[in-house]
């Protein structure tokens, strides 16, 4: 039995340990947002906090970060409204309407592939795509493409949501007369409304956090947060806290969705890869 | 009557079998065939624009004759195959390590697990900008410790295969915690009174793990193997941030390679005929593991 114990604080002390590797550089990033740039440099420790950082990349003129966080708020935000609604439609469609076997089959079977295909190689086409429509740098294209990118996640999650709705209740609504936009309004989307809300996180991060489509396909007035951030470490060389500041800053909303709706992530990323 | 209501009602219901999927193929015809099928085209022509419109001039297998002369393209090859064979074993390796010891404590499951999804949620370049900060090699918190111990410090982005290493360290940081979270699930799902008895029979430990535990897993380690070994071709934002595939090409990986000769250069043609050999060899390697996960299938 003492060798059970002393298993066990081993364990908790290689869990501790990754957690502290884990956690520290998000930490020592804080810190240093905080830092002016003596203060950076000279590694302290104990330092005072100095808002400059922020005052620069918030208010200074020649900061775009406020209008890169609201591109980066909208992009996010329409792409995944749109993920929810064509994943949820198109799993009810599969899994309940009596399609031919191979046709769900075939879906899913691209969606894992198309989603395991570096976004990088699709970017050249569409690039050459949008910009020969005159849609370059814009906001349309980049949540079409942001759409396109999560669907096979959102397909994936959804369709386990919707599978689990229950044949029962779905059927007496057939019988009352039901049709199936009334079906999908009344039944199909207030009952996966767990998968809709683990699946919009996901998709919702995801989208914030997007960078090679971004960086390709938007201009200085719709670049997103990612690409502002990766200005700030090749232009301004030496501007080491604004990018820290800027990187807290943008890693907000992905850290209150992990406080407050852990479970729903849990869920997400564990039902996307087909347990 | 009711046989016209009826087959009214069929007939709408069939509409909306297909109202419902149609917005889905919509997307993936418009925005993933058609640009793998446009892609292809791309690559036998040279593309320039003028006043908006891409002039395309046909210039047949020019470009793939090109591909094999290409340093950038041969170190992109060799360097994404390596990183992800190191990378994604080191993933395996710590992330399987990580959930069995999650799985086997009473306090603190949640909390270990809160901690560990963090930095699958973190943006790449986010991730990228912290570690770029903590390599630097002047006040770079990484050095200041080995300082502290009385170590040397190091370039750890300056040089050649240390660049290599310290882009692959970011990696596992990166995405240890899915194959955690991945592993965790499996083993939350194994039925528990198996692993109890054997622990009752007098089995060590590390017995139990290899006769029991481990057997069992073998499918959701290999599909997770599988998954990250094929999603690590993807890698680009932490290699832009951190090294932009240098210094010289130890970082080049293919993903970075094809964007700089697409758009740094803007070369459409020939970034096109390097995406076309990137497809064809991450079919290859699908296609492997399905035939693999198939023979697996019939086995059992």
């Amino acid at each position: 039995m003492a060798n059970v114990r002393w298993g066990r604080l081993g364990m908790h002390a290689v869990l501790a340990l990754g957690a502290l590797v884990v956690i520290l550089p998000v930490v020592w990033i804080a810190f240093a947002a905080f830092k002016t740039q003596i203060a950076l440099l000279r590694g302290d420790l104990v330092f005072t906090p100095y808002l400059g950082n922020f005052e620069e990349l918030l208010f200074s003129k020649a900061s775009d970060y406020p209008a890169n966080f609201l591109s980066s708020a909208w992009v996010a935000s329409v792409s995944t409204a749109m993920v929810l609604l064509i994943a949820t439609l198109a799993a009810y469609s599969m899994y309940r309407l009596r399609w031919p076997s191979w046709v769900p089959a075939l879906v899913l079977m691209g969606s894992l592939v198309f989603h395991m295909i570096p976004p990088i190689t699709l970017v050249g086409p569409w690039y050459v795509m949008f910009r020969s429509i005159g849609w370059d740098s814009t906001y349309t294209a980049l949540v079409l493409t942001h759409v396109a990118l999560n669907l096979p996640i959102g397909i994936a999650v959804m369709s386990v949501f919707v599978r689990d709705i229950p044949i029962e209740i779905e059927e007496s609504a057939r019988l009352d007369g039901s049709s199936t936009p009334q079906m999908l309004w009344h039944i199909v989307f207030p009952l996966v409304r767990p998968g809709l809300a683990a699946t919009g996180i996901l998709v919702f991060v995801f989208s914030w956090n997007e960078f090679a489509v971004a960086l390709n396909l938007t201009s200085r007035q719709t670049a997103t947060v990612p690409v502002a951030i990766a200005k700030f470490a090749q232009e301004y060389e030496i501007k080491n806290g604004v990018m820290a500041a800027g990187a807290l800053l943008s890693i907000i909303p992905a850290v209150l969705l992990l406080l407050f709706a852990q479970r729903h992530i849990v869920k997400g990323l564990t039902a996307g890869t087909g347990k | 009557m009711r046989g016209t209501a009826d087959r009214a009602s069929a007939k709408a219901a069939d509409r909306w079998r297909f109202y419902t999927l149609a917005p889905a193929l919509a997307v993936y015809l418009l925005l993933a065939l058609l640009p793998i099928v446009n892609l292809a085209t791309m690559s036998v022509h040279d593309i320039h624009w003028q006043q908006g419109a891409a002039r395309w001039t046909l210039v047949g297998m020019k470009h793939y004759a090109e591909l094999p002369r290409d340093v950038l393209v041969r170190a992109g090859l060799a360097n994404t195959a390596l990183f992800a064979l190191i990378a994604v074993t080191a993933e395996m390796l710590i992330g399987f390590a990580l959930a069995l010891f999650v799985s086997r404590i009473a306090v603190g499951r949640v909390l270990y697990r809160t901690i560990f999804l963090l930095p699958i949620l973190l943006p790449g370049i986010v991730i990228g900008a912290i570690w770029k900060l903590m390599y630097n090699p002047d006040f770079g918190v990484i050095n200041q410790l080995l300082h502290l111990l009385g170590l040397p410090g190091f370039d750890w982005l300056g040089s050649g295969s240390l660049a290599f290493l310290s882009v692959i360290i970011v990696d596992v940081w990166h995405w240890t915690p899915f194959v955690f979270l991945l592993l965790l699930a499996g083993l939350e799902t194994l039925p528990q009174d198996i692993h109890e008895a054997a622990m009752l029979d007098g089995a060590s430990a590390w017995q139990e793990l290899r006769d029991v535990t481990i057997p069992m897993m073998v499918p959701i380690l290999v599909m997770t193997l599988a998954f990250r070994l094929i999603v690590s071709f993807k890698v680009f934002d932490e290699v832009y941030l951190l090294t932009g595939g240098g210094p010289g090409t130890a970082t080049e990986v293919l993903s970075f390679t094809i964007y700089r000769r697409f758009f740094t250069e803007d070369r459409m043609g020939y970034g096109s005929a390097i995406s076309v050999i990137a497809l064809f060899l991450l079919t290859l390697v699908i296609v492997l593991f399905m035939g693999m996960a198939r023979r697996r299938m019939h086995a059992h």
